[in-house]
């Protein structure tokens, strides 16, 4: 909905702006207005976006998306920002057109900004198979896959992939609707019991096994106290870092480690041919799951829009970068108490809104302070925006303070619920069940949500709060919007290339892996059209399942007799 | 001797790419993802080639035959993607953070040209690296000793013939410069085909020529993007 309305509106407004005020100076002040219009017009949707969802199937996220990195591009680049209104001006400049095209601007940088947790995911993965034996033969198996594929038979391997990948999936399913259900019921204490227990266990047992195989590959001897001491610590500040607050890039590199070690027991753990047979059914499944106007991944987004809180913040990697940011200027003075109120009043998922405002500090002080207010109350946002610079600044640092708070508790803590959420099947079930879970919450993840976040995670929030009180917007003309990517992603992009490279064959994992890149990119140019979730599976798998076989049996043999003979095209 | 040749060729191959990816191309996500994007067309023409090298048995051990229609798709998906650049070009200078990629047309063509090349220099040469780490190395019982190092350089000069022949290329379809079309394709296959003696090991035989071309074709497109000899010695002298 937001897609709608923000287009629309700020095209006519970005038109009239820059017509006005572009030939004088006057044009930033024009265009801004135009721009907090947008943002109220987003809010509006958003809020709407309830109301919008029952009338019709929509997915916030989606629309947010291309939004939201735009402004994030603002926020990035520090200095457009400060060079007036930053996004704001070049909606003047350029009209109507302006809207998309900056939606798609910004979208090629949120782009790389995935392509490299990806690829860093991605090479985790192929550097473990490939140096540590341990991962690339399959001898135990899971629970959920009773065929074994032992017969030499094509056919009989055919059918126990069959069996195996429809039991996995049906374990999936079941677990998805399991959850949708607990967050329907609002049984949060459970699913976040099930999202901590699933990353303990991730962080703890299977990091450890991974530092056992690690060792014994490269011969290396340790005590069992060091070991003891580097597990606690590595563990300890993991869960820290996910489940509670941490530096963004600590948060996003624990993130992108546990789905690297995700990945790595699917690829243990599967028979092969159980393997490809569960990536196609899961980016089949992923597609009814989040597009399918009752798909369960579909009314977890909406049921979370609904109640102004991050989609069930749990297994999903968000770029955003403010968070950091933000962090730098963090002063623990009081924060922490408006932080605590604000974290009190979580339920509301207001905390986020306040955080928005960061990242505006820095260009003008007027934006910061509209976030954070809007959290407790519409009034006190619109307080902020008429302080004076001076007033404002304290307010602006404070408020930058309690916001990084709040977007720590916003952005961390649902970030962990997420990948609890995956984890958390997992542990419910044991090691199997993992995989389950896993999958489950991967489809969750897998849906690509832009979110419009003002400043990065509190985004959400404002926009939701903003809603009530359109009229504190005003200050907001740079809202930083990452896109997200869920963590179920990653893991399934990595379970492609490891397994690619189990083959021994470069060629193979170097196609898979541009293959999945060029089926993000896809995504992400989709998702910038059609501005809903997307599940971000189908294109990449696909992409990725044709080239990992095209390459494995017709490349490869003919790169090999070129190569042999030295001969180079 | 074997991790220390590897980390050599490694280097001979793709230190020059891997430098100008760095310095020119990974401040600007668009420039990535075009870079992707030309890969992801040579993996495409690739596909194809093998393909046709698959499907017709009795010409697998002639390699000239699948090496004269691969140098033909790729040059055919070349031109594909000078087709898409071009008509999305009014996109493309909206979306660009950094407007000089439209305004400068060699920055698309160049970009493209290196997506071809780095795909291309990996696909020839990734395995070639693996197996050189060891535990075995060339040359003790039979082969050439030198055949490591000649793919390394080989690999090197078809790299940064890529980039050459998607400059000259682009701009020959911009200016309907059908001389520059031409040479484009025909040194592309000459390249290729004189490698085919690197098998009887007459290296200095490919190399050599190779590189004449290399430097020849270089030029060229120095020439083509608007560069002349004063602004080379300009560069020189660092004003």
């Amino acid at each position: 909905m937001d897609a709608h309305v923000a287009p629309s509106s700020s095209s006519s407004s970005a038109t009239s702006a820059g017509a006005h005020g572009s030939l004088s100076g006057a044009a930033e002040r024009l265009e801004r207005p135009p721009r907090r219009q947008q943002a109220h017009q987003r809010n509006y949707g958003s809020n709407g976006n309830q109301e919008q969802m029952n009338n019709a199937d929509q997915a916030d996220g989606a629309v947010l998306a291309v939004p939201s990195v735009v402004i994030r591009e603002s926020a990035s680049r520090p200095s457009r920002l400060s060079a007036g209104g930053g996004g704001g001006a070049s909606d003047g400049e350029s009209g109507q057109p302006a809207e998309e095209e900056q939606g798609l601007k910004y979208g090629a940088q949120h782009v790389i900004k995935l392509f490299v947790p990806v690829s860093l995911c991605m090479l985790v993965v192929v550097a473990t198979i490939n140096s540590i034996s341990f991962y690339n033969s399959t001898d135990v198996y899971l629970l959920y896959t009773p065929f074994h594929e032992l017969s030499p038979e094509p056919s009989i391997k055919f059918w126990n992939a069959l069996g195996n990948s429809l039991i996995l999936m049906s374990v999936v399913v079941v677990m998805t609707i399991l959850l949708i259900v607990l967050y329907k019921k609002r049984c949060y204490r459970v699913i976040h019991g099930w999202l901590i227990l699933s990353s303990f266990m991730l962080l703890f047992i299977f990091s450890y096994l991974y530092l056992e195989e690690l060792l014994r590959a490269y011969n290396i001897p340790m005590d069992y106290p060091t070991a003891v001491l580097i597990m606690w610590n590595f563990g300890v500040a993991g869960m820290i870092a996910i489940h509670w607050q941490g530096p963004l890039r600590l948060q996003q590199g624990y993130l992108i480690f546990v789905a690297a070690l995700m990945a790595l027991v699917f690829i243990k753990y599967l028979p092969e041919w159980t393997a490809w047979a569960v990536l196609a059914a899961i980016s089949v499944w992923d597609l009814i799951a989040v597009l399918s106007p009752r798909g369960p991944l579909r009314i977890l987004v909406e049921t979370a829009q609904e109640r102004n809180e991050q989609i069930f913040p749990a297994l999903i990697y968000s770029s955003t970068v403010i968070y950091t940011y933000m962090g730098t200027h963090y002063a623990p003075e009081q924060p922490q108490s408006q932080s605590q109120s604000e974290s009190e009043s979580q339920p509301q998922a207001q905390p986020l809104s306040t955080a928005t405002s960061s990242p505006s500090n820095s260009n003008s002080t007027a934006t910061t302070r509209t976030t954070h207010n809007s959290l407790a109350s519409p009034e006190l946002p619109t307080c902020s925006s008429n302080c004076r610079p001076s007033t404002a600044r304290t307010s602006t640092s404070r408020v930058n303070q309690r916001q990084q708070d709040n977007q720590a508790a916003a952005e961390g803590m649902p970030l962990v619920t997420f990948k609890t959420n995956l984890h958390g099947h997992e542990e419910a079930a044991g090691f199997t069940q993992e995989w389950s879970a896993n999958l489950n919450n991967r489809v969750a993840r897998r849906q690509i949500e832009v979110q419009s976040t003002q400043s990065g995670n509190p985004r959400r929030a404002n926009e939701y709060r903003t809603v009530p009180a359109p009229e504190q917007q005003q200050p907001e003309p740079q809202e930083e919007r990452g896109i997200k990517l869920g963590l179920g992603d990653f893991i399934f992009y990595s379970v492609l290339v490891g397994k690619a490279s189990t083959y021994g064959d470069w060629t193979t994992t170097i196609a898979c892996f541009v293959a999945i890149l060029i089926g993000l990119c896809l995504t992400l140019l989709l998702l910038a059209i059609w501005r809903k979730a997307l599940p971000a599976l189908p294109i990449s798998i696909t992409f990725g399942l044709i080239f990992c076989f095209a390459t494995n049996f017709l490349v490869k043999p003919f790169m090999e007799s070129l190569s042999a003979k030295q001969v180079f095209i | 001797m074997t991790l220390p040749e590897f980390f050599g060729c490694t280097l001979i191959a793709f230190g020059t790419p891997f430098a100008l990816f760095v310095f020119t191309i990974a401040n600007d996500s668009l420039r990535i993802i075009i870079l992707i994007a030309a890969a992801f067309f040579w993996l495409l023409s690739l596909l194809l080639s093998s393909m046709l090298w698959f499907a017709i048995v009795p010409l697998r051990d002639v390699l000239a035959f699948g090496v004269v229609f691969s140098v033909l798709f790729q040059e055919g998906f070349r031109y594909i993607i000078y087709r898409i650049l071009r008509s999305t070009e009014h996109a493309l200078h909206a979306v660009a953070e950094d407007t000089r990629i439209t305004e400068n047309k060699h920055i698309l063509a160049y970009v493209s040209g290196l997506g071809f090349g780095i795909i291309s220099g990996l696909f020839a040469l990734v395995n070639v690296l693996a197996d050189m780490t060891g535990p075995g190395t060339m040359g003790l019982k039979g082969g050439s000793e030198m055949f490591f190092v000649t793919s390394a350089v080989q690999v090197l000069s078809i790299v940064l013939l890529h980039t050459f022949w998607s400059v000259i290329f682009f701009n020959a379809f911009d200016t309907n410069n059908y001389l520059h079309i031409f040479y484009v394709v025909g040194s592309h296959l000459f390249v290729s085909l004189l490698t085919l003696l690197n098998a009887d090991g007459l290296y200095w035989a490919s190399l050599v020529p190779n590189y004449v071309v290399t430097i020849l074709t270089g030029v060229l497109a120095f020439k083509v993007a608007g560069g002349t000899s004063n602004s080379f010695k300009r560069f020189l002298m660092c004003r």
